[in-house]
């Protein structure tokens, strides 16, 4: 039999917990979250560092604490949760299967769908390092929920490849647990995680970040035995002559995280190459009408009130939807990445101003760069321009884009970000 | 430890496919059947890490043993895939052809095939090639398709066979190494392994990379190398690429790197031939890494680089004459050796393990002693362990599972849907899994896109339950493998503890 529903959110992590909650707010009632697994939270119960919640809450929590917070009101909203419930598929009509561990195969029909299934890690196999095929070799994120969910100590003495966020924090945690932490490695010139970490995780501890450093063979019987490391160059290739063993029993990647869209693609919806994600308009809305994605499923975010604040912005469009309150645009306005920019989204602006005063920007930066001015440029002119004092590729920028400067005419707008030219003022 | 003393009549050493198969088929007979298999699990060598592929047998020459097992063991693959519920499926497989000399070459395996009286074969022109394969490299011209090749699991296939041997009375022993071969007055009359000595009438030896060092046991002599071959498997989203296997002009050493789908829906390239002296090294490299890559572009050039899941290597185990050795030992009597089971040794399987049946009844022929009767019931079949994947388009019949047991409602490894109820069915099938690995190979918990991150603490928990064991006991595959160091906090009081004492 199958059941209806307004909206079904897909997966019970930050994104689908803050947009169920927004939409209830907005008066859509028949609502269900189905979560995979067996807590709600997605990743956040096993991130139990502090450096959560200073945007949106303004407030320092650890990830457990700033997961309670929407779970209570869940509960007190008694918004319908389905866990360890796992979508199977989702077909352009909305229709969804899912196999759940009370209620069996579900098949669920509704209005609209709102996409946060959250992000996977890369592995070894993906960035094909070769070697022996042991134990020992994990991702951070799983060494994380082994460390702080089940209770155990992946290894002794550790390698991280990788110097992403999680790595970063699970450098650190290996450290408090008493493992030994010889070396994080990063491929790239400079770190992808939040400075913070990078002061807080490494420097604090004394653990030797090494940049331009790749592992290029791991080596063991059954376990992992050592590594085998080496400088890379400005191709990012490894220079035969700097390679060296390094001894250790456990290897953690932190080498990138990928959005999980195979239900995404099993609707027909193409996914952006750069962002993994789908391509939306300013609601979070994909090409479907009615679903929508937002939070890591749609691009990996660094904080996770960067996905709140996402998933809001969509759980609006969603009852707007609901409401049949939206009224379209003429021309849609698109927005696009130039200079040392991977991507901005949303993608596109498709509806006409609805007591909003701005559209907020979720932006990636491609090289680390300081002192740099934002520019908002249509038809070649700079109509809007921020300036920063940097622009890093592991912290997302988020910069508004207030209605009153789009034109009802206008149909690009093209962000680029440059060094600020401090001469220029003098030129003109 | 202490060492146990047993008897049996007839111990297998091996538990790849070849010692499965030969177990299967030796239990129609009324014997005491001891498989031994060094690993914590079967199909852990040469079975696990091979193209999977059940070839046509147009490649060998009839002179040749391999040549006519391959033939012979052909039609024999579909009654026993069905019977022991192995995935196979018979989708042909094209030789690739790009100049005029290639095609006097297609032409000569044909030829050759014919003789044999293989069926279907068919030279192919461009249009008929792009037709069957859309993606195949544009400067391919020719091809010569062979209907009867088909696509197997070849671990399943392994597992399968000991589990039907096991149904059938066989003992399976994994984590047992042979250490000796017990001979006296040039007859065979023990087998000594670290878990005590079986006192045995005959020793089949179908120890793969290894059958050299089992023989040189049994004072014969034999020099088995291994050849490496690597593997990538890419995404189940590229699958569908092909729907042929593959392969390019066979050279004298291989057929080449080869680029097929496997029974589960993912695709494979590989191997490449890399003589090496390490019977250990399962190791893959770059180079080998970029090599099959690069050669398998020659015939799909639009393979994605980013596509891989994961790569692995397999030892293809090589005797000098290049062919298989089955037969009795030379020098002692009750040994039967079954070695040099290189490519097209999986294609050869039951008509490999037919042979060893025909030799034990021409050994009870001379041997008064040893009475081979048939029992009068043999299981032909094995029971089912479904797989939600099988279920896929027929969900109502998975609800049936469900209500038995709503573990199968309860999915653990995401990126191939498998669910908790299957994960204990490989733990209690006849030759249980033990080992996330095992667990990997019955399952396909793991082996999907994100290998293991996310089910991998769920499986080894579900293991240590199971099996009754701490998690810290869970291993990758036996051995020191073990995915868990310490209990949280264990280490850090440790050191503290040390440093106190320091003082």
């Amino acid at each position: 039999m199958e059941s209806k529903y307004q909206l079904a959110v897909i997966g019970g992590g930050p994104a689908g917990m803050a947009a169920a909650l927004k939409a209830r707010e907005k008066g859509i009632e028949e609502i269900i979250v189905l979560e995979r697994d067996e807590y709600l939270g997605g990743i956040l119960p096993q991130c139990i560092h502090n450096g959560f919640g200073l945007e949106y809450f303004n407030k320092e929590l650890t990830g457990p604490e700033y997961a309670e917070r929407f779970i209570g009101d869940l509960k007190e909203s008694e918004i319908e949760v389905q866990d360890e419930t796992m979508v199977i598929e989702i077909n352009d009509k909305k229709e969804i299967t899912a196999l759940s561990k009370d209620k069996g195969i579900m098949k669920i029909k509704a209005e609209a769908v709102f996409l946060a299934m959250g992000c996977r890690e890369r592995t070894r196999e993906n960035i094909k390092i070769p070697g022996d095929r042991l134990a020992g070799v994990l991702t951070a994120g799983t060494a994380q929920r082994y460390t702080n969910i089940e209770g155990f100590v992946p290894g002794k003495e550790v390698v991280i490849l990788g110097s992403g966020d999680i790595g970063l924090i699970m450098a650190r945690r290996m450290k408090l647990e008493g493992a030994e932490v010889k070396a994080v490695l990063e491929l790239l010139p400079y770190s992808n995680g939040l400075i913070r970490n990078q002061v807080q995780c490494l420097a604090d501890y004394d653990i030797p970040l090494k940049l331009n450093h790749t592992i290029t063979r791991i080596e063991g019987k059954d376990r992992v035995e050592r590594v085998k490391v080496a400088e890379v160059d400005d191709n990012l290739d490894p220079i035969p002559e700097t390679e060296e063993w390094i001894g250790c029993d456990t290897v953690l990647l932190s080498v990138g995280l990928i959005p999980e869209n195979e239900l995404t693609k099993g609707m027909g919806i193409d996914l952006n190459p750069v962002t993994g994600g789908a391509e939306v308009n300013e609601m979070r809305e994909t090409k479907v009408p009615g679903v929508f994605a937002g939070g890591n499923v749609l691009h990996v975010h660094d904080l996770v009130d960067w996905v709140t604040e996402e998933a809001e912005i969509a759980a609006s469009g969603i009852a707007d939807y609901l409401k049949n309150e939206r009224v379209k645009k003429e021309n849609s306005l698109n927005l696009k990445a130039g200079d040392n920019l991977n991507y901005v989204l949303p993608n596109k602006i498709e509806y006409k101003d609805h007591n909003r005063n701005f559209v907020k920007l979720f932006m990636r930066v491609k090289k680390p760069m300081e002192e740099v001015e934002v520019h908002f440029i249509n038809k070649g002119k700079t109509i809007l321009k921020y300036n920063k004092d940097f622009a890093l590729p592991g912290e997302m920028l988020t910069l508004n884009l207030p209605e009153k400067i789009i034109d009802e005419n206008m149909k690009n707008i093209k962000i680029s970000i440059k060094k600020q030219d401090k001469e220029d003022l003098y030129e003109k | 430890m202490k060492l146990s003393k047993r008897k049996a009549d007839i111990v297998v050493i091996g538990g790849g496919v070849i010692g499965t198969a030969i177990a299967r088929e030796l239990a129609h007979f009324k014997l005491d059947i001891i498989l031994l298999e060094k690993e914590a699990d079967l199909a852990c060598g040469t079975s696990k890490a091979n193209s999977g592929i059940i070839h046509a047998g147009y490649n060998a020459s009839s002179d040749t043993i391999k040549g006519r097992m391959n033939v012979k063991a052909n039609s024999q693959f579909d009654k026993i895939c069905a019977d022991l519920n192995v995935p196979f499926n018979r989708i042909g497989s094209v030789v690739v052809g790009f100049s005029e000399n290639d095609l006097k070459k297609l032409k000569e395996i044909k030829a050759n095939g014919e003789k044999q009286k293989i069926e279907g074969l068919e030279i192919l022109g461009k249009n008929e090639l792009r037709q069957k394969e859309e993606n195949i490299n544009p400067e391919a011209k020719y091809g010569l398709f062979a209907p009867t090749a088909g696509i197997i699991s070849p671990y399943e296939l392994a597992i399968a066979y000991g589990d039907n041997a096991v149904l059938n009375g066989a003992e399976v022993m994994l984590n047992t190494k042979v250490t000796d071969l017990i001979v006296e007055n040039n007859s065979l009359k023990a087998v000594k392994t670290n878990k005590g000595v079986i006192e045995t009438e005959l020793v089949i030896n179908a120890a793969g990379v290894f059958a050299d060092k089992i023989a040189k046991m049994g004072r014969d002599e034999m020099k088995i190398k291994p050849r490496k071959g690597e593997y990538h498997l890419f995404d189940k989203e590229y699958g569908s690429l092909v729907d042929h296997v593959l392969f390019p002009i066979p050279t004298d050493r291989s057929k080449g790197i080869l680029v097929t789908p496997t029974v589960h829906g993912n695709l494979l390239v590989g191997p490449n031939s890399q003589e090496i002296d390490n019977k250990n090294d399962l190791s893959t490299t770059r180079e080998g890494m970029e090599e099959i890559m690069a050669g398998a572009k020659k015939l799909i050039p639009d393979l994605p680089q980013d596509g891989v899941i994961t790569s692995f290597s397999g030892l293809r185990a090589v005797d000098e004459s290049g062919d298989f050795i089955i037969g009795f030992s030379d020098s002692t009597e009750g040994l039967i050796h079954t070695a040099g089971i290189q490519s097209p040794g999986l294609s050869s399987t039951p008509a490999i393990a037919d042979k060893v049946v025909e030799l034990v009844k021409e050994y009870a022929k001379g041997n008064k002693d040893f009475e081979l009767e048939y029992k009068k019931e043999f299981r032909e079949k094995n029971p089912e362990y479904p797989h939600y994947n099988d279920y896929k388009d027929k969900k109502d019949k998975w609800e049936y599972y469900i209500k038995k047991d709503n573990d199968y409602a309860k999915v653990i490894c995401r990126c191939e849907t498998v669910t908790k109820g299957e994960i204990v069915d490989a733990i209690q099938r006849p030759v249980p899994a033990q080992t996330v690995d095992a667990i990997k190979r019955r399952t396909r918990a793991g082996s999907g896109r994100c290998q293991g991150g996310f089910c991998g603490p769920r499986v080894v928990e579900i293991l240590a339950e199971e099996l009754d064991i701490s998690a810290l006991e869970v291993t990758k595959r036996g051995g020191d493998s073990n995915i868990l160091a310490a209990r949280a906090k264990e280490l850090i009081l440790e050191k503290k503890a040390g440093e106190r004492d320091g003082k």
